[in-house]
């Protein structure tokens, strides 16, 4: 058997990025340079991390410079949207309420990411980013009106630079790329900040928005809230990829994995790519590794496609349960304290349900006078129609 | 010295005039900035206006469309190219699920001002997905607007008038015609209303309903017909969606003929909409049954079929005869 050198090895590096190890090969063979990349990526106790299921620091020097009075806020809102989603699914089960997206699980991720952006900020979601609406000021009233029904619920107040809720699967990232791009013509520094599912990672969508973001260096955090279900398929469905952080490798962006239901690593690395983002230094993919302790939507029944022993396992790194450890730990909560504020709390979205609940019909002009500024007669003639219609004449 | 354009001169005039009075306008696609696009549509903006504001792109329909969304909602007017019309798929969740939606979804709070620019129509002798008339597709979905214009005056009014729009444009320019004829444009600004047809040539015999590449076909075949003692009213519709209703209903009343010329396949087409609003409007003026004269239930041919495809000055004149005669 004759042998043939075909390429020979000229430079090996050893990287260690945010969320893999990474070993680049290059070779040569005549004037042709060829470079190999392996990725081995860190596990799951290696994912960045600050605050741990204990509600212990192990990353002190990461820990991010926040007073009493911003811990308190912090957990005040995971609280707040997890009481909400509580309160809401039991208004649907009662036939109060339409199908609802709950977040149980995704506090942190939602909560820490957010509160890393500044007033100016955009932030573009999808739909399962109800912590992320609290810090970023939509009022509840909307938040419920929009799951009640109706499409007031969308309108945001002035100065509340939010989009819509977005619902076909990675669509929303376009538009958040295009809120960069802008900026970068503009010359604003504002940032954006827009979420995206593990499952919204198979969307030509999702690739698109990336790459666009990273050719024209538009300042815009990717976060994928990667909850390990997409309705009912798992994570290793959607790619072949160890991780999602590691797709930022190919768009050649700094790409970083992240304990998702660590609100101190989340806001951390928001933080610190906010930060690059707003001094000209692009986009970044963020992977925050979660967990969805409830269903998809109230339509769907999780005990179809996965065990209870894994939620069980999962109700163990519960966010909010490991903040509440750390600030128990440094006697700025008491358990009294606690039962009073999620009392507070819930008396607060009952109130607020009680503002919309049998009063937010859509009014039928509505329907018609939001398509464009000044509607068609063909629409006139419709609205005209149907008011005939209601009005018995006609 | 007049100014005497073609359709794409027209074009390219009304992108530079509206970029010079209006900063935020930016423009954007495939090839579209270095190149000055396949067609040459925005030859030379780039140079004027900076990479900024004239800038090329990854090719990726749905980003192109889709990032022009958070453009418009952050204070910018996008101006982009979708290559052609057939390339224009990928980009149909974008358009569809946001750009038609977004006022309505945030009942006002966020407005679209933007335009989606795309050569379409046969006659160019393309490649396979180069040729197509989908503008049906488009003008079914309520929140964006379908406009296509016949003429170098007409392209350059309505894109002015859809650049300044608040709401978003569909802006279908008809390749076959782009340097067809050239014709004395105003220099300055001007506006041609979004939503209002124009009677191309009076008649009193049959009303024909038509638009794009397709009026100087319909007025070749006017030509032939009134040789023959027929006359003919004209109305080139220039907005799809929303159609101006009032003006071929009219004229069918006075008439009491109708006909529609599109280049799209004949089922589910504009047309269709068309006959139904005289149904609905004029019925009782009817002294014929509206007819339709359109391409084929088929696939657009390559070239070496697709004289077959379009309708023929001939074929149409034929149609005028036979419904006048009816």
């Amino acid at each position: 058997m004759s042998m043939r050198l075909i390429w020979e090895i000229r430079e090996i590096y050893i990287i260690q990025n945010d969320n893999c190890y990474q070993l680049q090969i290059f070779l040569i063979r005549g004037g042709n340079l060829m470079r190999f990349d392996i990725i081995k990526p860190i596990s799951e106790d290696q994912h960045y991390r600050i605050l741990d299921i204990d509600g212990k620091i192990i990353n002190e020097k990461d820990l991010p410079n926040l007073t009493d009075e911003q811990l308190l806020y912090l957990y005040r809102t995971m609280l707040f949207s997890r009481t909400i989603d509580e309160k809401v699914l039991s208004y649907q089960r009662q036939g109060r309420m339409l199908t609802y997206a709950p977040n149980i699980g995704q506090e942190a991720a939602q909560v820490g990411s957010a509160y890393a952006m500044e007033k100016d900020d955009w932030l573009v979601p999808a739909f399962r980013e109800l912590g992320a609406w609290l810090v970023r000021g939509v009022p509840l009233k909307n938040i419920l009106l929009y799951w009640y029904g109706n499409e007031w619920g969308s309108h945001f107040p002035e100065g509340v630079k939010v989009l819509p809720i977005s619902v076909p699967i990675s669509s929303q990232l376009q538009h958040a790329a295009g809120i960069g791009i802008a900026n970068n013509i503009k010359g604003e520094k504002n940032v954006v900040v827009t979420y995206v599912g593990d499952g919204g990672t198979s969307e030509g969508d999702f690739h698109e928005a990336i790459n666009f973001a990273a050719v024209f260096n538009a300042p815009v955090i990717f976060i994928i809230q990667n909850n390990q279900y997409a309705i009912s398929t798992r994570r290793a469905i959607q790619t072949k990829s160890e991780t999602l952080a590691q797709k930022a490798i190919a768009y050649g962006i700094p790409g970083i994995l992240v304990d998702g239901n660590d609100i101190f690593a989340m806001y951390s690395a928001t933080k610190e790519a906010i930060d690059r983002a707003r001094n000209g230094g692009g986009p970044t993919l963020i992977e925050a590794y979660t967990y969805r302790l409830g269903s998809h939507t109230t339509s769907d029944d999780p005990t179809l496609y996965r065990e209870n022993e894994e939620v069980e396992q999962w109700k163990k790194k519960d966010p909010i349960l490991r903040f509440k450890k750390y600030l128990l730990s440094k006697n700025l909560i008491t358990e009294e304290w606690d039962d009073n504020l999620k009392e507070e709390l819930e008396k607060i979205v009952t109130t607020t349900f009680e503002e919309i609940e049998n009063k937010s019909d859509t009014e039928i002009d509505d329907i018609f006078k939001y398509h464009y500024e000044k509607m068609p007669p063909q629409l006139e003639e419709q609205l005209k129609e149907y008011k005939e219609f209601l009005e018995g004449g006609k | 010295m007049a100014n005497v354009l073609n359709i794409v001169q027209a074009i390219n005039q009304a992108l530079e005039i509206e970029m010079e009075n209006d900063p935020t306008v930016v423009v954007y696609g495939e090839d579209v900035g270095l190149e000055g696009g396949v067609f040459r549509v925005t030859a030379g903006l780039q140079k004027k206006f900076g990479k900024d504001r004239v800038f090329d792109t990854p090719l990726a329909e749905s980003a192109i469309v889709g990032t022009a969304v958070g453009m418009a909602i952050n204070g910018l007017k996008p101006v982009v190219e979708l290559q052609f019309m057939g390339f224009s798929y990928p980009a149909f969740n974008q358009i569809i699920s946001h750009v038609a939606r977004m006022r309505n979804r945030s009942r006002g709070r966020y407005n679209l001002p933007m335009v989606i620019r795309a050569p379409y129509g046969g006659g160019i002798r393309a490649l396979e997905h180069h040729s197509e008339s989908t503008e049906a597709i488009y003008a079914h979905i309520p929140g964006i607007k379908v406009v296509i214009p016949s003429t170098p005056y007409d392209a350059k009014g309505l894109l002015i008038a859809a650049i300044r729009d608040p709401d978003p444009v569909l802006f279908l320019e008809p390749k076959r015609i782009y340097r067809a004829f050239k014709q004395e444009v105003p220099e300055e600004a001007y506006e041609l209303p979004i939503g209002k047809a124009k009677i191309v040539e009076e008649g009193e015999d049959v009303t024909i309903i038509t638009w794009g590449a397709m009026v100087r076909d319909v007025q070749k075949a006017s030509e032939m017909v009134k040789e023959k003692g027929i006359y003919p009213e004209i109305i080139d519709l220039r907005t799809i969606s929303p159609m101006d209703r009032e003006t071929f209903v009219e004229s069918v009343k006075k008439t009491g003929r109708a006909i529609v010329v599109h280049e799209a396949p004949k089922s589910f087409g504009a047309g269709a909409e068309i006959i139904a609003v005289i149904n609905e409007k004029a019925f009782l003026y009817l002294e014929a049954p509206p007819t339709r004269i359109t391409g084929f239930d088929t696939t657009f041919p390559l070239p070496r079929g697709e004289k077959h495809y379009i309708p023929s000055p001939e074929r149409i004149a034929k149609t005028i005869e036979d419904v006048v005669k009816f």
